[in-house]
């Protein structure tokens, strides 16, 4: 039993690291830029299919993690310069479908490209090998990933909190007619927020794809699963995401193990109830 | 921030919705006399297709272009009237009788408290949890074995009426499918030109006004979704006896997706237009994948071009040209 609870809570940790990395940008563009983006998940899929190419081709872990990463960065930047910079004054229902259909596009793209196959990406060998924790082991690599999550917590934390740009970022959030029009480059902002949301999402899909695998659909997966992280976590705040993230992290994990015939049930009725929670008792126009 | 109308809401009425209705009754008339000029039986089929999810979309369009709520889970009361009206007829009576209220019972039942929790949100909220409650509908179909046969999906008996089996033949279930689909149109068309339509559209283009006018904002929003939630067990329903199989993909988000899609193509601002979209989105669904099987990025540039270029859909592009050309003679 013990063992049970310490390995079911480890996995936990690393699956909510793994949406948090992929949330994170999610949430900032619906918070910042008020754009609903159901492409994100496209970042993931073609960060791990390039990173997973890359790492056959050179055999680095960190060049297949940089190569993932800067694709999904700069199809994001592309994205926003052609299409969503245009949307972000329209209603949600026309985002909804421009990026479903961006999302669409990529996926079968993606298809052409490396298959429909399940493929796995190798753990990295210096990070092969357990761990033993409370007479359980658990792999390295996996110790990892809550490693990462938690430092990449901290440095967003940070940047938001702390400097400059971050809080032209949390300003923007607020009211960003008014930062515009104090004279800050808020287009600019924009594209650079978008583009560092997107290259987490491609960082996140080649760290997921030694524990996930890679393959088509994979990108829908996981978005769904992380916007009821971001519907949880509210808009924009990155504390926010990271506890949303634990909680549906954890909780997925425990109901996958405890109940397998219920546990999307379980997180698409937490995240019904936290939103009628949030809302009662308040007109519907009013809420944001 | 709301939906642009292309036409002035003062000129709808009457003449745009008598148009609607001339123009309904034209597509009505075609689809009756296309069995008599020997159409395959390929063709009849995927016509019948169309027309099941024709009624869909105009029960979507119902609450989306009227009402102005984005549902993203509709999909899921037509799978509820597809499964409510299969279970019935393989564990109570195949009889049609039984199976149809049953299938728009179930679908309506379910609706009010969905519908209740959910329009106390709106916007992407809105869409969000409408989405959540489809996925938990997903999630009891695919898992409940004893009753819905889970992923396998479920087949069920063909319809009976009083022990004599009954819509066997494909003309017979096309002419039922085709009644279904009139009288749909009709009472959508009704709904949509009585009072209660024009609240809905108030209540979209100005939910406060409305409510400080003393209309129960809340009570005309619940009233109109578990309506479409019922035209969409119909058409669930129809869907069960044509295909004579329940697949558990057909309370998926993707599906609820692909009727959003229909109606958006088709335009908001009418109920022929979710006809046109429904056609439309089927048969280039058919005619893409006999091509090819990246028919999707296909259906994914439409959806981009339509919604950069096309906001307003066909209906709305061929309103604006009328509008033009009549210029153009004056």
């Amino acid at each position: 039993m013990a063992e049970f609870i310490t390995v079911q809570t480890l996995n936990g940790l690393v699956y909510s690291m793994l949406l948090f990395v992929f949330a994170l940008g999610l949430s900032t563009t619906f918070g910042l830029l008020r754009f609903v983006n159901l492409a994100h998940g496209s970042f993931l899929l073609l960060g791990a299919y390039v990173g997973m190419s890359t790492l056959r081709a050179t055999n680095s872990y960190a060049l297949a993690a940089l190569a993932g990463a800067g694709i999904a960065g700069g199809i994001g930047l592309v994205l926003e310069r052609l299409f969503f910079r245009k949307f972000y004054r329209r209603i949600d229902l026309d985002q909804v479908i421009l990026s479903y259909g961006l999302a669409l596009v990529f996926l079968d793209i993606a298809k052409m490209i490396w298959g429909k196959d399940i493929q796995s990406l190798p753990t990295p060998v210096w990070l092969s090998g357990g761990v033993e924790i409370a007479s359980v082991t658990f792999p390295i690599y996996r110790l990892v990933l809550i490693g990462l999550g938690c430092a990449l917590f901290a440095a967003t934390w940070l940047t938001v909190e702390r400097t400059r740009i971050g809080a032209l970022i949390r300003a923007s959030v607020d009211d960003r007619d008014m930062v515009g029009g104090i004279g800050f480059d808020v287009r600019g902002l924009f594209a650079l927020v978008f583009a560092a949301g997107a290259m987490l999402a491609g960082l996140g899909g080649v760290l997921a794809g030694p524990i996930t695998s890679v393959y088509p659909g994979l990108d829908f997966e996981i978005l769904i699963t992380t916007l009821i992280v971001v519907v949880i976590g509210g808009l924009g705040s990155i504390s926010g995401v990271f506890w949303a993230s634990l909680l549906i992290g954890i909780t997925d994990t425990f109901g996958r193990a405890l109940f397998p015939d219920s546990a999307s049930f379980l997180i698409f009725g937490l995240m019904a109830l936290v939103l009628l929670v949030r809302s009662w008792g308040v007109p519907e126009e009013e809420i944001e | 921030m709301t939906l642009s109308a292309t036409t002035n809401e003062r000129h709808r009425e009457p003449v745009e919705n008598r148009i609607d209705l001339i123009l309904g009754l034209v597509i009505a008339t075609g689809l009756g006399l296309a069995p008599l000029v020997g159409v395959s039986d390929f063709q009849l089929s995927l016509l019948l297709e169309v027309m099941i999810f024709a009624i869909l979309a105009m029960s979507l369009n119902l609450i989306l272009g009227y009402a102005g709520l984005v549902s993203f889970g509709h999909a899921a009361f037509f799978a509820l009237g597809s499964y409510a009206a299969g279970v019935a007829a393989n564990k109570l009576s195949p009889e049609i009788w039984v199976s149809l209220p049953i299938g728009v019972a179930i679908a309506t039942l379910i609706a009010i408290p969905v519908g209740w929790l959910s329009i106390r949100l709106s916007g992407f909220y809105f869409l969000m949890i409408t989405f959540a409650f489809a996925q938990m509908i997903y999630a009891v179909v695919y898992r409940w074995n004893s009753v819905t046969g889970g992923s396998d999906g479920l087949l069920i008996h063909g319809p009976t009426l009083l022990h004599e089996s009954v819509l066997q033949s494909r003309q017979a279930l096309y002419f039922f499918t085709l009644a279904c689909f009139c009288l749909s149109f009709l009472a959508i068309q009704r709904i949509i030109t009585s009072p209660f339509g024009r609240v809905l559209v108030g209540i979209r283009e100005n939910t406060r006004r409305m409510r400080a006018l003393g209309f129960n904002v809340r009570n005309y929003k619940l009233l109109a979704f578990t309506l479409a939630a019922a035209f969409a067990g119909l058409a669930g329903f129809i869907n069960a006896q044509f295909t004579l199989f329940i697949a558990p993909e057909s309370a998926h988000w993707t599906q609820s997706g692909t009727v959003l899609v229909m109606v958006l193509i088709g335009g908001t601002r009418s109920m022929v237009g979710s006809i046109i979209g429904a056609a439309i989105v089927l048969l280039l669904q058919h005619w893409l994948s006999s091509y090819t099987e990246y028919w999707s990025l296909a259906l994914g540039v439409l959806f981009i071009g339509l919604i950069m270029w096309a906001r307003e859909g066909i209906y709305g592009l061929a309103a604006r040209a009328v509008v033009l050309l009549r210029k153009r003679a004056l």
